[in-house]
């Protein structure tokens, strides 16, 4: 069906006025092409303007706008809403677990603090070459998935670990962990791993695939997580040169 | 009140590149409007251009090259040691960008890869599969990390602090708390990106407003050539979303309503891979005469005959956006797409320091204009734009602030503009008129791109002048609905209105004024290139009595102007 309107459901909640979050519910026209933040806007620019939610790219590469929609979660803009036409209310709400700055909008520090603590940049072999490091096409391929992460946070607050143990990594750091550590130009395997394989690392993931089945960009981390406790365990057998890349 | 020596607005690449410069050097701060991964630069796809001769084929590119590619690209206008210094530099800037761990595409031998790009003579854009712009944005944000550089996120800018002719700060409304929060500063680097939703059917991010740019133009600061505005030849057909030149640099197809390469008639040599300006018109044309796929008004990007491998390769984000918005899968089907608002060539007028004429304050990438780009940016070259200037104008501002004999002056002009600030977003929100801001915003986006877009006339120009001027008289009477603390959208989207209302003003009053035909700006009343007359740049001043227009020289070196053949 493209004609016709569908009620959507929003979760409110504004942290400096309200006790609790409550749902809203707005009536938005379907447009061809129409999608859950063109919605959104919809509702903020001609029947609520009090609406928070966060919003940029709209296309999908920011990571701004992830948000559970209709039971999953998802990036609005990427999301068409002619696929819940005539199926009732369509649930929007925040990302799970995090803290709410608007409605919609959460607030990503706790987030980034996280990524922060694996060490998140290259840090390269010295001496550094005149020109580009050199990296064959088959070195590289193993970075292939995990560059594609853009940090929009769905599969850490879809992550039950996550929500009981707020020092676990979670996926995204972790992955972000990997991303660097299976890099042929980076030179700090070990201090990498000694994160990874701290109190707050790979060991916490219990494999319930959370963060696989809502990555928006369909990445990996379980597989990220758990190619490092393999490392992890080899290099408890045979040290150092178990890293060797 | 906040203070930091250097402060940097926007945390884009052209703003991280900065403030990895000069932070080590002097105490600096990022201050944005959303996290910096989540900035625009992330959407940049293609490639960055630098002649590093990797390609089998470009064994003997050069900068003087690049510089002569980027110079007729320009049709002249671009300042050429300007533009000199820039691919003097590309090497340099890119093979440090991949120190840092730019995950840039490689070549057999392990080399950073290089492929094709519009208007360049050698395959010299070096990228990383199609999502070039997100890895060095992802990047520069880790260096950011390792070297600890403060950000002050959820910030949006509403005022720069002049003192006559010294700036002292700005000051951001906290979108998190609602507050206002003045930042004092030796230096300021505005670093905030395009103004490409003052236009409909623009490729830019939604968040691309110009609304710092707009900020300093209302204080006195001079925009420089801001009626050349760039369409993207291949932008998705409803969405606009950006397909990325890249797809023709690996030998994608335009494809008109006969099944035609129409490029053919338009640059027989360069077919596809002519600059921007030129595919954008040919597409309108083929368009205007009908020859739009099924009359409507867009065109074929035909990927098929790549086969499926090397899309995945090369191309696999423009494949999943095709299939995201357009449920198209481009190895089996082509591709829908029509030219979009893309880039702002124009911006804060800036030396090649990036320092503008008010002592302390800076701007580079998009919102600032060299320039390098003059009437027409080649594709690939504004990710090298943003790391050059946002280096050099990174470098210029610390020196600035480590030969300064007196810190923190100018208290009693942060607190005069704290309060004119203060009185500006209260009245805002006192507002209670008939009018809806996204209304006069729809409005003024249709106006700008069906009156000032590809193509451009006398009259409709002055119907659009019009138009704005009657929007902005509409804008007294806007009701913000909001009145809350917490990440009002309402607010900031009606704060940010008022900036694009002046900027689309100084686009159309510079378009009308230039009576020639060059680059990005094509008019049917004058369709020659006039140098005698406008061989120079347009200077926008925001006055009491409304925009003043004046001209500046272009800087030529070695590159005579002459008739642009691809």
């Amino acid at each position: 069906m493209t004609e016709g309107e569908i009620p959507i459901k929003v979760q409110r909640f504004d942290p400096t006025a309200d006790k609790l979050p409550y749902w809203q519910t707005f009536n938005v026209k379907l447009k061809p092409g129409m999608t859950v933040l063109d919605a959104l806007f919809e509702v903020l620019n001609h029947q609520d303007g009090t609406l928070g939610f966060r919003f940029c790219c709209r296309a999908g590469v920011c990571g701004s706008c992830a948000m559970v929609i209709g039971g999953k979660t998802r990036l609005a803009c990427e999301t068409q809403m002619s696929q819940f036409m005539g199926k009732g209310d369509l649930m929007i709400s925040p990302l799970p677990h995090q803290k709410v700055v608007k409605d919609l909008a959460v607030d990503y520090t706790h987030f980034f603090d996280r990524i922060k603590k694996v060490k998140p940049y290259l840090v390269g072999k010295e001496p550094y070459p005149e020109k580009e490091f050199i990296q064959l096409p088959k070195e590289r391929t193993p970075i292939n998935e995990p560059i594609d992460c853009i940090l929009c946070g769905s599969c850490t607050s879809a992550c039950t670990m996550a929500w009981t143990n707020s020092d676990y990594l979670g996926p995204a750091a972790l992955m972000k962990s990997y991303r660097f550590l299976v890099d042929t130009r980076d030179s700090i395997p070990e201090q990498r791993m000694d994160i990874v394989e701290s109190e707050s690392g790979v060991w916490r993931c219990h494999t319930q695939f959370n963060c696989v089945e809502v990555c928006p960009k369909k990445l990996n981390p379980t597989e990220a997580i758990q190619r490092m406790k393999i490392k992890a365990v080899k290099r408890k057998l045979f040290g150092k040169r178990a890293l060797k890349k | 009140m906040h203070y930091h020596k250097i402060l940097v607005i926007g945390g884009g690449l052209a703003g991280l590149r900065a403030a990895i410069e000069c932070a080590p050097k002097a105490d600096t701060a990022i201050i944005s409007q959303v996290h910096p991964v989540r900035s625009h630069s992330g959407a940049a796809q293609g490639g960055v251009n630098a002649p590093l001769a990797n390609n089998p084929e470009a064994k003997d590119d050069t900068w003087e090259k690049h510089a002569f590619d980027t110079i007729k690209g320009s049709d002249y206008l671009a300042d050429q040691d300007s533009v000199e210094y820039m691919t003097k530099e590309a090497g340099p800037c890119i093979y440090e960008i991949e120190h840092w761990g730019c995950p840039f595409s490689r070549t057999d031998e392990g080399k950073i890869a290089q492929r094709p790009f519009g208007g360049a003579g050698y395959p010299r854009t070096c990228f990383a599969a199609d999502k070039t712009g997100m890895f060095m944005l992802h990047t520069l944000w880790e260096v950011s990390v390792k070297m600890n550089i403060p950000l002050y996120e959820d910030r949006v800018m509403v005022d720069l602090v002049l003192d006559g002719d010294t700036c002292r700060g700005v000051i951001c409304l906290n979108l998190r708390t609602g507050e206002l929060e003045p930042f004092m500063a030796e230096a300021v680097i505005i670093a905030s990106g395009g103004s490409g939703q003052i236009y409909g059917r623009s490729t830019n991010a939604l968040i691309s407003t110009g609304s710092a740019q707009s900020t300093c133009f209302r204080r006195g600061v001079p925009l420089k050539d801001m009626e050349f505005v760039q369409f993207h030849p291949t932008s998705l057909f409803g969405t606009n979303i950006l397909m990325t030149e890249g797809a023709r640099g690996e030998g994608g197809y335009l494809v008109n309503s006969l099944g035609e390469r129409f490029m053919s008639k338009y640059a027989s040599k360069a077919m596809e891979l002519a600059p921007r300006d030129i595919v954008s018109r040919s597409i309108q044309t083929e368009i205007n005469e009908g020859r739009g796929i099924d009359g409507k008004d867009f065109v074929h990007l035909d990927l098929r005959h790549l086969g499926r491998e090397k899309i995945l390769e090369r191309l696999p984000g423009i494949r999943d956006l095709a299939i995201n918005f357009v449920d198209v899968d481009p190895i089996e089907k082509p591709v829908p797409i029509q030219p979009g608002q893309h880039y702002s060539m124009g911006g804060i007028d800036t030396d090649v320091h990036g320092a503008t004429k008010f002592k302390g304050l800076y701007a580079a990438g998009e919102c600032g204009c060299v320039s390098v780009h003059g009437a027409n940016r080649l594709g690939g070259n504004s990710l090298l734009d943003t790391v050059v200037f946002g280096k050099m104008s990174g470098r210029a501002a610390a020196e600035h602030v480590l030969g300064k004999a007196k810190l923190k002056e100018g208290e009693g002009a942060m607190n005069k503009c704290l309060r004119e600030a203060k009185a500006k977003i209260d009245s805002l929100l006192a507002r209670s008129g008939t009018e809806n801001h996204a209304d006069i915003r729809a409005e003024m986006k249709e106006t700008m791109i069906k009156k000032v877009g590809i193509y451009r006339d006398k009259a409709p120009m002055e119907e659009a002048l019009q138009k704005i001027r009657e929007l902005k008289e509409r804008y007294q009477r806007i009701t913000v609905q909001n009145k809350g603390k917490s990440y009002n959208v309402d607010l900031f989207r009606a704060f940010e209105l008022e900036g694009m209302l002046d900027v689309a003003e100084a686009i159309v009053v510079g378009a009308l004024n230039r009576e020639e035909s060059r680059g990005a700006h094509s008019r049917l009343d004058f369709k020659e290139r006039d140098d005698a007359k406008f061989l120079r740049h347009t200077i926008a001043t925001y006055t009491a009595k409304g925009i003043e227009i004046s001209y500046s020289p272009v800087k030529i070196t070695k590159y005579k102007p002459e008739a642009r053949r691809y």
